[in-house]
């Protein structure tokens, strides 16, 4: 072993990245469009692979004649062996890159959970857009009010729990609908539900993350809202505004455009323009796509800008398979064409559906744990301790009251004087601790 | 540039699509983010070595993790002498490996053991393991958290059992009797090539029976196996605890290669070879198949089990609770100390 000064970040000698067999694309993988790809090995090229694995069982066996050496590494039980390369075989590792592969084993048995709500007025798309996006029937069997009856009707919170798997990996998937937002002649306050719903949820973990059991806590806390603007405006309005404003602080909120097919493409392109300077004029914190690592391709920073500049997302949905020039695909069809769902030049529903579910799921739960929830929790921390200091102020000044109304005539002795006077002194300290924890919250946010 | 871990980025927009799968939605892309935040933000690792002096532990850490990562390593001007106490001294160092990297703290108790009177030598360890416990328990209840809380929290401590062949000596029991229940143990026989097979085997036997009558818990735990696959796994690890190992950094010629090993007049002991000793067994359970289980056991049992005796310990404490959350909220208890 060569003596190496042990310093900071150091790498073992001799050991560049050797490159894994890339996939040349489009090849016997089943490809989706507008998929990341992944250098995972499983489906590898015909190709490539039998020449490789013939290599390999001549290796171990020319080495089982000589003294055997260290066991071959344990079968790996996940897909992606980071040591599986042939030049791998022969040099020496110390093995824990496959760190990440045994942190993602468990959550794979564990499988995923996600909370996304919708909102927006009725008729916007948003039951239809939920189906799509899924590729789920949800809404199947949806008894519409008529207009009588939503008069009354009052904003509600459903929730809707579906489990999907592909592949291995589960996910437990909660839709949270908003039906009667927005719909009632007056609709002031309506978002109050709905924030009221959300901050429920951090109560609950926050709880549940203060407790003594803290086994198998569920993440229910809602880590992304699509927010539907309706495209028949001109720009947002002022119940749009209203519930951004509400819910941006304590939610992720991605703006939707709904019903993009009624719009050409130089209306959609002014439109989005516009929402989006307003939601900067008024001050809107929507969801906010992290900027990506210097040290990332060029393609993936293009694509990153692509994605920053189509906010809201322009999008159409549909179930419903169509035939058309010998292709089927999911779409919308009128008179006068064809609108396709999945066809980026048609909508930015791929976009959409890309960002959510393939690329930024785990940013959007990591921001809603991070900056959304820790936000609330140190609102109830403060909220609590002002509380107990109420209380403990109330109950010795109550305390003290009653001590000197108890005996009027009797002199003030020196004992009872020291006592109010050491209560006193306790009461100013309480009061500069406090003080001091405020100081230093404020400081360190 | 491209590294095997990192993903190869969206598709342009644009592109036609043929074939287009209806069933897909692309869930399972969620790993892949999980994997590359994972990569962004490294991962940590304590490992704590307990034993007496001359055993081999130092040697044993730089043969684990390649390089010398060991107290010896790092501070040569330590002499070899024995303290009068038990000392704790801890060295950190950031290894990568294939774009992994692993912020790595090698924990050292020179003193273990060594004194002529060594009743209590587990209690300052004992206090080192809890004081990083309360450590972590303070970052967590406070107000404003550290998006990622360092963790400085023994995951895995190494016990060193010297080779008598006889069975476990009363402080071998004492030790892992204490320690068995707040951090995971894995015992090891040092120096194991002054040891026959057969010696080793019937050694071996006599170390589980003894732990087993002592009804102590060593790593991997009966009771945290979560499923039968678990199960089959870490029962056939059982069998071969405590890991008879050599610990080696010096290279020799056999067979044509350089291997790791010692020699002496009558052969050389190759490390990795598991027909002379079981050190690439120890390596890995330790690094390549169970060390996200050490840190998942260590955080997930051992931590809790120390929060709640802490959470409980404040409840007792004569101070009221105005608003009835009758589950302990702590930051407002602690807060109430203060006050």
């Amino acid at each position: 072993m060569r003596d190496l000064p042990p310093r900071a970040g150091h790498t073992f000698p001799g050991r560049e990245m050797p490159l894994m067999d890339r996939e040349p694309d489009g090849s016997a993988r089943p490809h989706t469009p507008g998929t990341p790809t992944f250098m995972r090995p499983i489906g590898r090229n015909l190709l490539g692979s039998e020449p490789e694995l013939l290599r390999r069982c001549q290796l171990s066996s020319t080495s089982s004649l000589e003294s055997p050496l260290s066991p071959s590494r344990p079968r790996s039980p996940w897909r992606f062996d980071p040591y599986d390369s042939i030049e791998d075989q022969d040099r020496e590792y110390v093995g824990f890159a496959t760190l990440p592969n045994q942190v993602h084993r468990k959550s794979v048995k564990k499988g995923f959970a996600f909370t996304l709500m919708v909102a927006g007025e009725s008729g916007l798309g948003k039951s239809t857009l939920i189906n799509s996006l899924f590729l789920t029937d949800l809404y199947k069997d949806r008894k519409m009010l008529n207009a009588e009856e939503r008069i009354t009707q009052t904003v509600e919170i459903i929730k809707h729990t579906i489990g999907i798997e592909e592949k291995g990996v589960k996910l437990k998937l909660t839709i949270v609908d908003t039906p009667g937002f927005g719909d009632a002649v007056n609709n002031t306050e309506s978002w109050r539900p709905i924030v009221d719903f959300v901050e429920q949820q951090f109560e609950q973990y926050f709880r549940d993350e203060s407790g003594l059991n803290r086994k198998n806590i569920q993440d229910n806390r809602v880590h992304c809202c699509l927010y539907f603007i309706s495209p028949y405006g001109h720009g947002l309005r002022p119940i749009d505004v209203e519930f951004m404003k509400a819910l941006h602080e304590k939610v992720n909120i991605v703006p939707v455009l709904a019903k993009a097919d009624c719009l050409t493409p130089a209306e959609l392109s002014l439109k989005k323009i516009k929402i989006r300077e307003e939601i900067e004029r008024f001050g809107i914190h929507i969801y906010q796509f992290p900027d990506c690592d210097s040290d990332e391709d060029e393609e993936f920073k293009l694509q990153d800008q692509e994605l920053k500049e189509s906010i809201p997302f322009a999008v159409v949905g549909s179930n419903i398979l169509v035939e058309s020039k010998g292709r089927r695909f999911r779409g919308r069809t009128y008179p006068w064409g064809v609108v396709e769902v999945e066809n980026p030049a048609h909508s930015d529903f791929l976009k959409l559906r890309n960002m959510l579910v393939r690329t930024h799921m785990q940013d959007l739960k990591d921001v809603t744990r991070e900056t959304h929830y820790e936000n609330y929790r140190a609102q109830c921390i403060q909220k609590m301790t002002r509380m107990v200091v109420k209380e403990r102020k109330r109950s010795l000044c109550s305390h003290l009251r009653e001590s000197v109304t108890d005996l009027p005539l009797v002199p003030v002795d020196s004992e009872t004087e020291r006592l109010i006077w050491e209560k006193d002194e306790e009461l100013r300290r309480m009061h500069e601790v406090l003080e001091r924890i405020q100081e230093q919250m404020r400081h360190g946010h | 540039m491209a590294d095997t871990a990192k993903t190869t980025h969206p598709q342009p927009a644009g592109r036609p699509e043929k074939g287009a799968e209806f069933g897909y939605v692309g869930i399972d892309a969620i790993l892949e983010q999980m994997r590359r935040k994972a990569m962004k933000q490294g991962f940590e690792l304590n490992i704590m070595v307990v034993g007496q002096s001359g055993l081999g532990k130092s040697t044993l850490i730089n043969t684990l993790f390649k390089s010398k990562v060991s107290r010896r390593s790092v501070m040569p001007s330590d002499e070899e002498r024995i303290p009068k106490t038990i000392e704790i001294k801890s060295v950190s160092h950031d290894i990568e490996e294939k774009g992994v990297r692993m912020k790595l703290t090698v924990i050292d108790t020179p003193g273990f053991g060594d004194q002529i009177n060594n009743e209590n030598c587990w209690q300052p360890i004992m206090k080192f393991i809890n004081e990083q416990y309360e450590q972590y328990l303070q970052e967590e209840i406070n107000i404003s958290r550290k998006k990622r809380i360092p963790d400085s929290r023994v995951h895995c401590c190494i016990y060193f059992i010297p080779p008598t062949g006889h069975c476990l000596r009363p402080i071998d029991i004492e030790f892992m009797r204490h320690l068995s229940k707040v951090v995971n143990i894995v015992p090891v026989i040092a120096k194991a090539d002054t040891l026959t097979l057969e010696e080793r085997d019937f050694f071996k036997q006599k170390i589980r029976e003894d732990l087993r009558v002592n009804e102590i818990e060593v790593y991997p735990q009966k009771e945290f196996d979560e499923d039968s696959e678990d199960r089959m796994i870490n029962d056939k690890i059982r069998e071969m605890i405590p890991f008879a190992v050599v610990g080696s950094d010096q290279e020799y010629q056999v067979n044509g290669k350089r291997l790791l090993g010692r020699k002496t007049r009558w052969g050389t002991v190759e490390v990795e070879n598991t027909a002379h000793c079981e050190f690439a067994y120890l390596r890995d359970l330790l690094i390549r198949t169970h060390m996200q289980n050490l840190k998942d056991i260590t955080s997930s049992i051992h931590y809790e089990v120390y929060r709640v005796r802490r959470l409980n310990e404040n409840n007792t404490h004569p101070s009221d609770q105005p608003n009835g959350h009758s589950n302990g909220v702590p930051t407002h208890e602690v807060l109430s100390h203060e006050m």
